[in-house]
């Protein structure tokens, strides 16, 4: 087998952060090879200087033993290497054939969509992607975008693939797919990097692990050498005590915080995406709401936190009427969000740490004064929740861009608890994570309910959900297909609800 | 950074030469013929002050517009409604008043006017999603037509053998100048007040948040819960109302009277436009990017006759600039967008 990329002694680093510090990494053609590490480590900014988006300040590139200087992703994707990103990288108003040919070659002058949409066409039927050629990519949801995202990468006939946390927003169904798929490449020789924070997925796709920490490599494993605890002994220098059903508080109060009615909602393609759905959420429950992308999830969201009117229905908070009043006013209820699609919706990437802090609430005291807004209590209060909910970060004036995945929504997630919210409204808030940070944040949850808070959290993990909620409802077809009790339920039945099975209520 | 040489060299080649085949007249000579009439004697150092002027007011109106992704080009017909605003007053209104009382009203009454014409496009953007480039486009010709029908129609001057003047203004109502110049220094210091704490607004206030954040993101604006039609309004009034003050300033300042369109503005309100990029809209820089483009002004009044070129060399001229500027500026934002995009 031989060695498709060697990257050797690569440093980058950015101010006085040291993202890469000599990290020696090798790709053996034919293999899957997964990177790991905690939140900030270093990964995305290696397969960034792989594929040409920075380049390193020491180290040395080889493709097939033969030094190369890849200086844009145009270089990399002639030497073969297509990157799917951690982030959406698609134009919201394009359709998929054209997000898709964007910049792929060979497509022929005149009417290159055509011959796209028929590679498209053979692609998902080989591999059982479902995909609709002719949708906008602003009308599907998150999961629905990241396999545009892969298609586009496979479109380009690479023989290296790197793949930035793809499965973070696949249900457990279409990582299956997905990694069906990379078996299938695997055997047709081609080489994949698997970035994803989820050991399991590693220890079943994987051939070989690479583990970096604090930006050094610290060791590139064999997968029959390893198991579970070894990886995470690795990549932290704690232990990590892995989620468990017990020890949670049990009581929930009688006063309901949240209520909804009989509420519909349109989807931005004006079909009925919730279709009158009720339930209530009570003082300190979690309340848990399963499903696969794409049943409505995104939309009841955006109607209980005032982005998107409801066509039926009535939502109360506290007992009070706020159907369609707008985020402002929901927001003002106490009602935070923590929004399914950070980057594009959750921060403003290219302002500072500090003014993404004060986003929710930088009309009121003590950040504004009616008119002006104070500048030093902000970069203050910037400071105290870098510090406290250990935010990685150069410093509170960079750009929120700047920061890694997991930190950016440690920020979001930060924020919004500083409104001392009555109601969290949480769109899978531990994608993406690692599982030092996942830990924090369902700590943070867990504090919220037992303070008297209530929290609608809406995940596709059901293990997360099981372990978090005191009920679990399941969204199926825009409707709850069930809501069960999360003592009195198993995986298997919550499963069987996802995919339509069950009661209606 | 070569690749930026490369685009601005493979703009600016030709247009100089271009320029050359077509007049006939040594670009060297052109420029230097610019530059010295613009810079290079008192006269015209205060020629290209006084034409600064409705520059640095428009633009800086405009930077916080563009700063929002409101995309205002109207600031021309702005600037010709603050003139008619400034007109009524001092004509028809309280032509009598003392100086301090009726220049203070003028001056209110150009930026009402000029704030209310940058309404139009708010209110139909706001209500019926309608594109402000286009309404705020159209509006400027309404304006010129509106002023220009003015000073043919009831407002002709029966004092002035029938050109399309409107009266006199009072005494009360010029602005007073510079020693023998033409700087009407009120405006020029209204309009220095104005960027700094303009600047101050878009870097310290709430509205300056509000803006950098609609600016930079929609749906985090939404989702952080920002009454977006009220700013979208604000930052239209705020910047027809910069807008209408150097109308104000050119009628009350320079001509004492209203003219046809064409005589009180020569495309101030879109040069300002290209201010406002070039001091990528931040209003202490567009101080001196005004300077300069003033001094161009200037310049191409000279050579037109000087060296008998046709008016449009300037904005030929203009353009180039722009674009050589631009080049750089536009690379300098790819590089930000590149850093942007691969951070994840
Ligand atoms: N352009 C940049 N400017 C400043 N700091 C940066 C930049 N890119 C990365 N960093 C910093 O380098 C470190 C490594 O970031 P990187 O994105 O590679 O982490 P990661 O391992 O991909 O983490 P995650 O799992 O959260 O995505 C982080 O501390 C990050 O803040
Ligand atoms: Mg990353």
């Amino acid at each position: 087998m031989g060695k498709v990329i060697q990257m050797k002694g690569i440093v980058k680093s950015f101010g006085n952060i040291i993202a890469n510090n000599r990290v020696d990494f090798d790709l053996r053609e034919g293999e899957i090879h997964g990177l790991l590490g905690e939140n900030g480590a270093g990964k995305t900014t290696l397969m960034n200087i792989l594929y040409g988006l920075y380049s390193p300040d020491a180290g040395e590139i080889y493709i097939d033993g033969n030094r190369v200087d890849i200086k844009s992703p145009s270089d990399a994707i002639n030497f073969g290497i297509s990157m799917v990103h951690q982030n959406f990288k698609l134009i919201q108003s394009h359709t998929v054939v054209e997000n898709v040919a964007l910049g792929l070659k060979g497509t022929g002058f005149f009417f290159p969509a055509r011959t796209v949409e028929r590679r498209i066409r053979e692609f998902s039927q080989k591999y059982g992607f479902k995909i609709d050629p002719h949708t906008p990519v602003w009308q599907l949801s998150a999961g629905e975008k990241q396999r545009v995202e892969i298609v586009k990468a496979f479109c380009r006939n690479a023989k290296v693939f790197i793949l930035d946390e793809p499965t973070s927003m696949l249900t457990p169904a279409e990582t299956g797919e997905l990694f069906k798929l990379l078996r299938l490449l695997r055997v047709e020789g081609k080489s994949i990097i698997l970035i994803t924070h989820k050991l399991d997925e590693v220890l079943e796709v994987c051939d070989r692990i690479t583990v970096l920490r604090g930006g050094k490599k610290i060791k590139t494993v064999d997968i029959n050498e390893v198991n579970k605890k070894d990886l995470a002994s690795m990549m932290f220098d704690q232990e990590i005590s892995f989620l468990g059903r017990e020890n949670r508080m049990r009581k929930v109060d009688k006063d309901i915080i949240l209520e909804i009615k009989n509420i519909s909602v349109l989807s931005d393609k004006n079909l009925l995406a919730v279709k009158d759905v009720s339930f209530n959420i009570h003082r300190g429950e979690i309340f848990g709401i399963a499903g696969v992308a794409g049943n409505g999830q995104k939309e009841l969201v955006e109607a209980i936190t005032g982005l998107r009117r409801t066509v039926n229905g009535n939502i109360y908070i506290l007992g009070r009427d706020v159907t369609n009043v707008g985020p402002r006013e929901i927001l003002d209820k106490g009602v935070a969000h923590v929004p399914e699609e950070r980057i594009r919706m959750g921060v403003v990437p290219s302002m500072s740490l500090e003014e993404n802090f004060i986003l929710r609430s930088y009309n009121k005291e003590p950040f504004s004064d009616g008119l002006f807004l104070r500048y030093d209590v902000i970069s203050n209060h910037a400071k105290e929740l870098i510090s406290r909910y250990k935010i990685s970060a150069l410093d509170e004036k960079s750009p929120a861009i700047t920061l890694s995945g997991g930190n950016i929504q440690k920020l979001i997630l930060a924020r919004e608890l500083t409104i001392s919210p009555v109601l969290i409204v949480a769109s899978h808030p531990t994608q993406g994570l690692d599982m030092k940070s996942i830990q924090q944040i369902h700590e943070l949850l867990l504090k919220q309910k037992e303070d008297g808070c209530a929290v609608l959290l809406i995940s596709e993990d059901i293990q997360e959900l099981l372990s978090l909620s005191d009920r679990i409802a399941v969204m199926f077809d825009g409707r709850i297909s069930g809501i069960r009790n999360t003592d009195e339920t198993t995986i298997e039945e919550i499963g069987m609800l996802m995919v339509g099975g069950g009661d209606r209520v | 950074m070569s690749k930026n040489i490369w685009v601005s060299f493979s703009v600016i080649v030709p247009g100089v030469l271009a320029i050359y085949l077509i007049s006939g007249v040594r670009p060297d000579i052109i420029f230097k013929s610019i530059i010295v009439s613009a810079f290079g004697s008192i006269y015209g150092i205060t020629e290209t002050l006084t034409k600064s002027i409705p520059l640095m007011l428009c633009g800086i109106g405009l930077s916080a517009a563009f700063k929002s992704s409101i995309w205002n080009i109207g600031a021309e017909g702005q600037l010709l409604m603050g003139a008619v605003g400034a007109t009524w007053i001092a004509l028809y209104v309280i032509p009598n008043a003392p100086r301090l009382i009726l220049l203070t009203v003028m001056f209110l009454s150009g930026a009402i006017f000029g704030a209310l014409w940058a309404f139009v496009p708010a209110i139909l953007k706001i209500k019926f999603n309608l594109n402000e480039i286009i309404i705020s486009l159209m509006m400027n010709y309404i304006a010129i037509e509106f002023v220009n029908y003015l000073v043919y129609g009831p407002w002709r001057s029966p004092f002035e053998w029938g050109f399309p003047y409107s009266t006199k203004f009072p005494l009360n109502a010029q602005i007073p100048r510079f020693l023998d110049t033409r700087i009407h220094y009120p405006t020029l210091l209204l309009a220095l007040f104005l960027a700094v704490f303009v600047h101050i607004l878009l870097k310290r206030s709430k509205l300056g948040y509000e803006i950098k954040v609609i600016g930079e993101n929609m749906e985090a604006a939404k989702y952080a819960g920002l009454n977006i039609s009220r700013i979208i309004v604000v930052i239209l009034l705020l910047s027809g109302g910069l807008a209408g003050l150097a109308g104000v300033g050119e009628v009350a300042g320079i001509h004492h009277r209203l003219r046809v369109a064409s005589g009180i503005s020569p495309g101030y309100g879109y040069t300002a436009i290209i201010v406002a990029w070039l001091g990528k809209l931040n209003p202490l820089l567009i101080i001196p990017v005004s300077l300069l483009f003033g001094g161009l002004l200037v310049g191409g009044d000279s050579i037109q006759v000087s060296l008998g070129l046709p008016g449009a060399t300037i904005n030929f001229i203009n353009g180039l600039v722009l674009i050589f500027v631009m080049a750089q500026g536009f690379s300098n934002n790819r590089i930000f967008i590149k850093k942007g995009r691969n951070r994840v």
